[in-house]
């Protein structure tokens, strides 16, 4: 049973930063780890260490079903069909990058179309920008309407027959912007295209249905969702993983190896060259369990309830401008925002010296932050174990900064 | 609020200069010119200088950025005006072994650069205040080596 106080799973808040007790306000960046997840890599490391899918030993069995077992707790988290169809990686850029790599350099040719977003972090934006050039092929961006959402109407105008792959955020990073994968990938589909969605900043913060959005495939990072870094998950639809490459090559992923040809284990090991990260997965499994504890449900709707604290908090400091939709029920977890003329980095300096850790910078969007007409924002973004008070002193810290900056702006 | 904290690093002189940037601008005539961001924040700057027979005659910059990264352009612009390219290199490495905290060669006058000494304390702002002197560094060393 998760206890109310949730806070208290969660030993790094129970300290003080500068002299303040510690207020975590950058989850979009990485979240904080539970006890239950902190226990669960140090048990396996104790207990069960030892490498996966060939030993005869009972510690090798035991990691193996304790990896597995992982690959299980996300299988059923997303509602994918199939555990052949969760393929562990390294993070959402990783799985983002094996997309492009293999589906891609499989399917796109000259003259044919990547469609993505202005709100693409810089990870959904680099691997189809290389793609394009390596074939020939056009990458061409779905404009934004000026609240920072996506229209249907534009998405349709933007895919075409030549279109091959659709990629875009499932929940920007900046904006905030929850977007209509579903729809987008229906119209993806009349016109033969894949959807690909970038998960980072959904998946862990509202139910996701790979089933119901029909999306083709899905790149998420664990590191986001209370589970430990250099873990993340490409999920793919069987149909499309089958036909695919490998793009590493090496131990773990082969049938048979022969001196000049070789063959590929089946789905889902033949992407997962070398060792596995195995303790990274049965942390995640660990991060899965203390979520579904919680209940998605209740996540995002803390999530609704802070997001629109905050604006209805910030709306009320003078010369504060904040970015994305305005409607809180159209945003996910975070609030990016500037204060007057004061730079970002110093407002965050004012903050962190309260013992407030917000984002300062370009969020890893540089062609967004263009579109916004400023160089960098800050971003306070939230999670499970923030509360109302984090804000009040979010607000209070951003009052402070004012003050402290008033006289140079004067 | 530990606002004495920030004193530290935000100097009157510091944001003075942030306020009223000295040097701000392009360098009409120029044969310098130097392009330089901080990849992870997005501050930029773009610095000109006048190299003459080894003298930086002249200096200005332009960019966008926080008041550490600014008004430490603006100090930089101020100081190496005058100074040989030696001189210029030098100041560069004493700036940066005072971001790193560590003795620094105290035999030339810093004048108002002395006021970022406490941005030490602040790791994270560092490469804010280096931006401009990176830029500086590299400019007088490929005017030097063109020669």
């Amino acid at each position: 049973m998760i206890k109310d106080d949730i806070r208290s799973y969660f030993p790094i808040l129970n300290q003080e930063i500068n002299g303040h007790p510690l207020v975590y306000l950058d989850s979009a960046a990485t979240s904080q780890k539970p006890i239950q997840v902190i226990e669960a890599i140090k048990n396996y490391y104790e207990f069960e260490n030892s490498n996966v899918h060939r030993g005869v030993h009972t510690l090798g069995n035991r990691a193996t079903d304790s990896y597995e077992g992982s690959r299980e707790k996300v299988r059923k988290f997303i509602h994918a069909k199939s555990t052949e169809e969760i393929i562990f990686t390294r993070g959402t850029t990783t799985a983002l990058n094996i997309v492009a790599q293999s589906y891609g350099r499989a399917n796109v040719g000259e003259g044919d179309e990547i469609v993505i977003t202005y709100m693409e972090h810089h990870s959904n934006l680099i691997p189809w920008q290389q793609l394009a050039k390596e074939k020939g092929a056009t990458l061409k961006y779905i404009d934004l309407e000026s609240d920072g959402t996506l229209s249907l109407d534009k998405v349709r105008e933007t895919i075409t027959d030549k279109t091959k792959i659709v990629s875009l955020t499932f929940a920007s990073n900046v904006l905030g912007t929850i977007n209509p994968i579903k729809e987008i990938a229906a119209i993806a589909h009349e016109h033969g295209a894949v959807l690909v969605v970038d998960g980072a900043q959904g998946v862990p913060h509202f139910k996701t249905d790979v089933q119901d959005l029909d999306c083709d495939f899905l790149a998420f990072s664990g590191h986001k969702m209370c589970g430990p870094t250099g873990i993340g998950v490409l999920y793919g639809k069987k149909a499309h993983l089958e036909n695919m490459d490998p793009v590493e090559f090496g131990g773990e992923m082969i049938d048979f190896v022969g001196l000049y040809e070789s063959t590929w284990k089946e789905l889902p090991w033949k992407f997962e060259g070398g060792t596995p990260i195995i303790a990274g997965a049965i942390g995640l499994g660990a991060a899965i369990d203390f979520l579904q504890e919680i209940g998605l449900d209740t996540i995002e709707k803390h999530e609704h309830t802070l997001s629109r604290y905050t604006m209805d908090q910030m709306h009320t400091i003078e010369g504060l401008t904040m970015y994305g939709p305005h409607d809180p029920a159209k945003r996910s977890g975070l609030v990016t925002f500037n204060l007057d003329d004061v730079h970002p980095h110093d407002v965050a300096t004012v903050l962190d010296m309260n013992g407030i850790a917000v984002r300062a910078g370009h969020h890893c969007a540089q062609p967004l932050m263009k579109w916004l007409q400023c160089t960098a924002t800050a971003r306070a973004s939230f999670y499970v174990y923030n509360n109302e008070e984090d804000i009040d002193r979010l607000v209070a810290g951003l009052r402070t900064a004012k003050e402290y900056f008033a006289d140079v702006f004067e | 609020m530990s606002l004495n904290n920030l004193d530290q690093l935000y100097r009157s002189v510091i944001m003075d200069h942030y306020k009223k940037p000295r040097n701000k601008g392009a360098l009409e005539g120029s044969n310098v010119t130097i392009d330089m961001n901080n990849p992870t924040c997005g501050d930029r700057i773009r610095l000109t200088l006048q190299v003459n027979d080894g003298i930086v005659e002249d200096a200005k910059f332009d960019g966008e950025g926080c008041s550490i990264s600014m008004s430490s352009a603006s100090m930089m612009t101020q100081i190496i005006k005058g100074k040989t390219a030696d001189e210029a290199q030098k100041l560069a490495h004493i700036f940066s072994d005072m971001m790193l905290g560590k003795d620094y060669d105290d035999s030339i006058d810093l004048g108002d650069v002395e006021a970022l000494s406490g941005v030490s304390k602040f790791p994270a702002r560092i490469k804010c205040a280096t931006l401009a002197w990176k830029a500086m560094e590299k400019g007088v060393q490929d005017e030097s080596e063109n020669k």
